[in-house]
């Protein structure tokens, strides 16, 4: 079987991000950029379930400007035989991704296919869901534990759900988001990072996959969240609890 | 700043229902609310959506209520929703054993089989763990692009989102095709504490037709679901929440958070390193990935405040930080901060507070 995993290429999590004074976005020039960490969850597991003998191939796609062959290079260092970047400039909608993602897998036909849950840029939290919808293929998000039954062709997936996990079993061909606490991402090392070079990627574009790129959505602006009025360091517990009792009068 | 006074203003009217005389005239195909509900009653976040269904500015928009199931609950959680608000002309129940559990598989075939014969223009469902996993799949079914985590509405096509972790806030427009699909966030859309004389205007309730639902149920099986015992208010909904971070060093040590929350009457959370060093369960965690909360107080008890978890209490009316290091950035947004060692303010702290009977 063969796992295809989807990575994205966003600004570092750790960056504080800034506001373009135009309002038309988010300044992303000279800053630093990293593989979307949801996505390498996705890929961690992929691979741990090829080491574990249950898949034969993980595929990394990424979609994006030329850049994103970068991010694509940090995937296949990890671990991935081989990577597919579909070139596209502009921005792209989770729809156009998953209409993307839909021809690449009737090209390549895994078993399997794994993404992150969110991308920490746009915050959407869509894509997977979308392309199960697509493909009428069974979906299990925010997961924390997969487990494959390679005889029976199923994946028993726990979710992180709003009040617990819960559990499900889905047929293969699937689709997985995956949570935060599904696995902990290795660091690609030297050695592997210059084998990366020589691993294979090839390249589409949207229009040699025959997906026309439309958008229902457009930005209409950008703009810095309120900030918060400035607060005051009190020095005792006395203190704290009379501010709170009489100032902000909350307890 | 236009936005934020606009923001400001939708806020405003969601606290304040207008007292419709309900809908005069129904007009097919409006806005369509997808809901949940728990022992015969419509789910919290899920009245968090109706409100917001209710502010899409379309002067005679009718709202029309979807929910699903089986049982006697389900039907009690129909006659809820008929008399949940005034603005609700339509409850729609989906009986059948297949949407027993809240999988994505048959619900988006539900919801995109009410659309076919609803034609409704609006779409909305909570930005909660359900409405993530199902919302965004129905969309797909319909070749629309979703929005999730609405946290304004400006116009019918116009809504605010939050986006990197709720540093920036981006206006986006619809411009495609009905239905728009939207997510909404809870704490965005207040839910009124007592509806507008709810009897007199009640909603017919009618079941949808599932002859031609087939939604073949092997592709994906509920198992079983594992839900922590809390005998605390819901995390999202309270009107305080009290958080421990990674400096609370063992779960032991969290039954102090856990005596502070119960003597303010409020819910527990915590930051992802907590959860990680497993003091507490995941489905306590704060935070982008986590849940968004916004109650009247947050106490950050040894919370360094990472952007990630700024993002999902950021909006929190009184924010209160206890914390040895003085340059946590938690003390940039905190109203009250507190440089000092956690282990000997809680105890100080439980001192003042009266213990709840």
């Amino acid at each position: 079987m063969k796992i295809m995993v989807a990575i994205k290429r966003v600004v570092d999590y750790a960056v504080k991000i800034r506001v373009k004074p135009d309002k038309t976005g988010v300044v992303t020039q000279n800053v630093k950029m990293s593989m979307n960490p949801f996505c390498e969850i996705a890929l961690e597991e992929a691979l741990r379930i090829r080491e574990a003998g249950l898949a034969s191939e993980v595929v990394a796609v990424s979609m994006g400007s030329s850049h994103s062959v970068d991010t694509l290079r940090t995937g296949l260092a990890m671990g991935a035989d081989r990577g597919i970047h579909v070139e596209y400039s502009a921005s792209l909608y989770p729809l156009s991704v998953a209409k993307i993602l839909r021809k690449l897998i009737e090209i390549e036909k895994p078993g399997l296919l794994i993404l992150g849950k969110q991308a920490i840029d746009d915050d959407c939290n869509q894509t997977g869901q979308m392309i199960a919808g697509l493909l009428n293929w069974p979906q299990a998000t925010f997961a924390s534990k997969v487990v494959l039954d390679k005889e029976k062709q199923v994946a028993t997936v726990d979710r992180e759900v709003d009040d617990g996990i819960e559990t499900v079993c889905l047929n293969l061909p699937a689709v997985i988001t995956t949570d935060l606490r599904l696995n902990q991402p290795r660091y690609a090392t030297l050695p592997n990072i210059m084998k990366a070079k020589s691993k294979p990627i090839k390249k589409f574009t949207p229009e040699e996959l025959n997906v026309e790129i439309k958008s229902d959505l457009e930005i209409v602006q950008v703009t810095e969240p309120p900030k918060r009025k400035a607060g005051v360091i009190v020095s005792s517990v006395d203190e704290l609890f009379d501010k709170l009792k009489h100032e902000a009068n909350v307890i | 700043m236009a936005t934020r006074v606009l923001l400001g203003a939708i806020k405003k009217r969601t606290v304040s229902f207008p007292a419709f005389p309900g809908p005069s005239i129904y007009r097919h195909g409006s806005t369509l609310v997808v809901v949940e509900h728990e022992g015969g009653v419509i789910k919290p976040p899920s009245l968090s959506a109706l409100a917001a269904a209710t502010c899409l500015p379309d002067p005679d928009s009718s709202v029309s209520v979807l929910l699903a199931g089986s049982g006697s609950s389900l039907h009690q959680a129909a006659s809820h929703a008929a008399s949940c608000h005034p603005s609700i002309s339509k409850v729609l129940v989906a009986d059948s054993d297949k949407l027993k559990n809240p999988l994505a598989e048959p619900w988006a075939k539900l919801v995109h089989l009410v659309q076919q014969s609803g034609g409704y223009s609006h779409i909305i469902a909570a930005a909660n763990s359900f409405g993530k996993n199902v919302m965004p799949r129905v969309a797909a079914l319909l070749d629309v692009s979703p929005i999730t985590d609405v946290t304004g509405i400006s116009d019918s096509n116009t809504f605010v989102r939050p986006i990197y972790a709720g540093n920036a806030l981006c206006t986006v427009r619809y411009t495609g095709a009905n239905p728009c699909i939207l997510t909404i966030r809870s704490t965005s859309f207040p839910v009124p504490q007592k509806s507008v004389d709810s009897k007199s205007n009640e909603a017919s309730i009618s079941q949808v037709d599932l002859s031609t639902f087939d939604e073949d149920l092997s592709k994906s099986r509920y198992i079983s679901q594992t839900s922590q015992d809390n005998e605390r208010p819901d995390l999202g909904n309270a009107r305080v929440v009290v958080t421990g971070g990674r400096a609370l060093k063992s779960a032991e040590n969290f039954k102090l958070i856990e005596e502070i929350a119960k003597r303010l009457g409020g819910a527990v959370g915590a930051t992802r390193a907590a959860v990680d060093a497993g003091f507490v369960p995941n489905d306590l965690q704060v935070g982008q990935t986590g849940k968004i909360v916004a109650p009247e107080l947050y106490m950050a008890f040894g919370v360094s405040g990472a952007i990630q978890h700024l993002a999902g209490m950021r909006d929190s009316k009184v924010i209160v930080a206890v914390n040895n290091d003085a340059d946590a950035p938690i003390f940039q947004i905190a109203d009250y901060g507190l440089v000092g060692d956690l282990f000997e303010v809680i105890p100080k702290l439980l001192e003042k507070l009266p213990e709840k009977k």
